[in-house]
């Protein structure tokens, strides 16, 4: 396991996701990957933490760093637990590969106080040049795949993420769009790969 | 979410690879092991039975491995399935004969005897050397057969925590079964949650469905139909067709399809022909030689016993099962195998929902395994893993358990 010490040298969006979170919240994290950023959040934040993920590889990196998770589908991931059992559900570059996207989002402000969500911008810079000059399926560092092999279901912009939140009354009550290694406020839409929210009913 | 097969653990096709992770060390055997046995609810004391029926003198054969620390607090409990008993790891010196769990007990092993210590012992109404039908009935002066009460996996806990009491160790640091053993381990979590800091449960259920019962009855049909059977008391000629048949009928339901196939396919055994419709194939013979096995080691009765402790077993006795495992502190892992259609992943993952209903702090994990039930005996690689660090983790929070 490679362990940074730099805190510049964190994952961006990990930097912001720390800055969020105050210490000791409760965190459920789906679609946690190798546990990566749950780990942060429990050295750095004191946080009570539990990760859902679907890859049985990922789950062993999980176990090995001493998280508690479990194996299985994030769109399964939510149902079963207590209203309001977590302060934060983090969908972290999961957002856009969960099928039934309302129904996660209510399950996840269900569960948790507040939700984190972080998704590619589909609207970035390079993804409309792609599509509007070569007339190709955007492949960029934040939609790394191709069109046959992606695991991503749904293709949303920053845009498209706001006026979701306006339509069904969600409060954003912050947001980071990132390009890169830094924060992007200049036309986010545009310029961002990455957007993040925290939201709340 | 993370790509496949970059770093973690290297499979090979799903088979064993029979490499070692171990941070520690070399892997090692416990070496030449012997069953202990403590005796306990002498008279006027008895064992008051979950049925209310009470039974004693008892006697519980069991073996440990490793070393208890200063403070007690490394002792693991390993539970074990249907057939099995005490000798969970190293060699018997009279018939050389290995533990049943001996790939994951010993030094740099998953349950890593330098670390802890381990404590298997055989179940009540065992055929092992634990009280059971076979035992001499004290007041008769003869084998209890059909006069042996019913047991359930709870009773088989109360006797696990009495010799517990007897090794003077107060908290285990967990307990670890699969199968039936599995359900052992929710039974300590339901029964003596203060006795312990953990519990790995591994390819289980709360409470047999409709199938697995059916299962069962079948096997339990089998020694019945058998004339040799005569009602539970056949001293000295067992009935060892019908055992046998009821063997054959498990060791069905422990393997997959795959497996099966891949281990048997069509082939046959030529020239061997056991009856005049068989046709000798490998898939046949295997169960033939599967069942004249087992009726050299296992008793009739018991197998009637313990297969009816298991279908009456509920963990949550008809409530729902997050109100049982509420205020639990202790940590659990679940462990699933894809392939087990005798205890489906399906139930594991309703033990896993119930965690999180109550708030249980729980890892679940689903493994990719082509053996079936079989695969929490052989997937040793995964299971290791996954134990190894579980255990670590509880270690490092003992002091808040």
């Amino acid at each position: 396991m490679q362990r940074r010490k730099d805190p510049d040298a964190l994952r961006p969006d990990h930097r912001i996701i720390l800055e969020w979170i105050p210490p000791g919240a409760a965190v459920l994290d789906l679609g946690c990957g190798d546990g990566a950023l749950l780990d942060l959040l429990v050295r750095r934040k004191g946080a009570r933490v539990q990760g859902v993920e679907i890859d049985e590889q990922a789950i062993y990196r999980c176990v090995a760093r001493g998280l508690s998770v479990f194996h299985e589908d994030i769109d399964d991931g939510l149902s079963g637990y207590r209203d309001r059992s977590f302060d934060y559900v983090i969908l972290n570059q999961s957002l856009q590969q969960v099928r039934r996207v309302d129904e996660v989002l209510r399950e996840a402000l269900r569960v948790g106080h507040r939700a984190i969500l972080g998704f590619p911008n589909f609207a970035h810079y390079r993804a409309r040049c792609q599509l509007f000059f070569l007339g190709r399926t955007p492949v960029t560092p934040a939609l790394p795949y191709e069109w046959h092999d992606t695991p991503n279901l749904h293709f949303l912009s920053i845009k498209d993420f706001k006026a979701y939140c306006r339509q069904r009354s969600i409060r954003i009550e912050r947001d980071a769009c990132i390009a890169g290694k830094h924060k992007v406020t200049f036309f986010p839409n545009l310029f961002a790969g990455l957007g993040l929210f925290l939201i709340s009913t | 979410m993370v790509k496949k097969g970059t770093v973690g653990i290297a499979r090979d096709g799903g088979r064993r690879t029979g490499a070692s992770h171990s941070p520690i060390g070399a892997q090692g055997s416990v070496g030449e092991v012997a069953t202990r046995f403590h005796q306990f609810a002498h008279p006027p004391g008895t064992l008051v039975l979950e049925s209310g029926q009470s039974l004693g003198p008892v006697e519980v054969a069991y073996e440990t491995y490793g070393g208890l620390n200063a403070e007690k607090s490394n002792a693991i409990m390993i539970l074990h399935a249907l057939t099995g008993d005490a000798h969970a790891a190293g060699i018997h010196e009279a018939d050389g004969r290995l533990g049943w769990w001996d790939a994951m007990i010993g030094p740099g092993k998953a349950f890593d005897t330098e670390r802890y210590c381990i404590i298997c012992s055989n179940v009540l109404g065992g055929c092992k050397g634990t009280t059971g039908p076979v035992s001499v009935n004290p007041r008769t002066g003869r084998v209890y057969a059909m006069d042996f009460p019913l047991i359930t996996i709870g009773d088989m806990v109360a006797v696990q925590r009495r010799l517990l009491d007897h090794l003077g160790i107060d908290r285990l640091l967990a307990v670890a079964g699969g199968s039936m053993g599995g359900m052992q381990a929710l039974e300590w979590l339901r029964a003596f949650p203060e006795r312990l800091c953990g519990a790995v449960v591994i390819a289980t259920a709360a409470k047999h469905s409709p199938q697995q019962i059916a299962f069962n009855e079948v096997g339990r049909q089998a020694i019945m139909a058998d004339p040799d059977w005569r009602e539970g008391h056949y001293d000295g000629q067992p009935p060892s067709k019908g055992l046998a048949l009821a063997r054959m009928i498990g060791h069905i339901t422990y393997m997959s399809e795959a497996s099966m196939s891949e281990k048997f396919g069509r082939r046959i055994q030529a020239p061997h022909q056991s009856h005049k419709f068989s046709n000798g194939f490998e898939v046949e013979e295997y169960l033939h030689h599967k069942g004249r096995r087992f009726v050299e080691r296992f008793d009739a009765n018991s197998y009637l016993y313990i297969t009816h402790a298991m279908d009456s077993y509920d963990f949550s006795r008809g409530e729902d099962m997050h109100r049982a495992l509420a205020g639990l502190t202790q940590k659990v892992m679940l462990i699933a195998f894809r392939s087990d259609w005798l205890y489906p992943v399906a139930q594991s993952r309703e033990i896993a929902r119930a965690c999180k209903a109550a708030g249980v702090d729980a890892t679940y994990c689903e493994i990719d395994s082509d053996y079936g039930h079989d695969a929490f005996l052989l997937e040793v690689e995964q299971e290791s893993h996954l134990i190894r660090h579980f255990l670590q983790g509880l270690e490092a929070a003992r002091g808040t358990c």
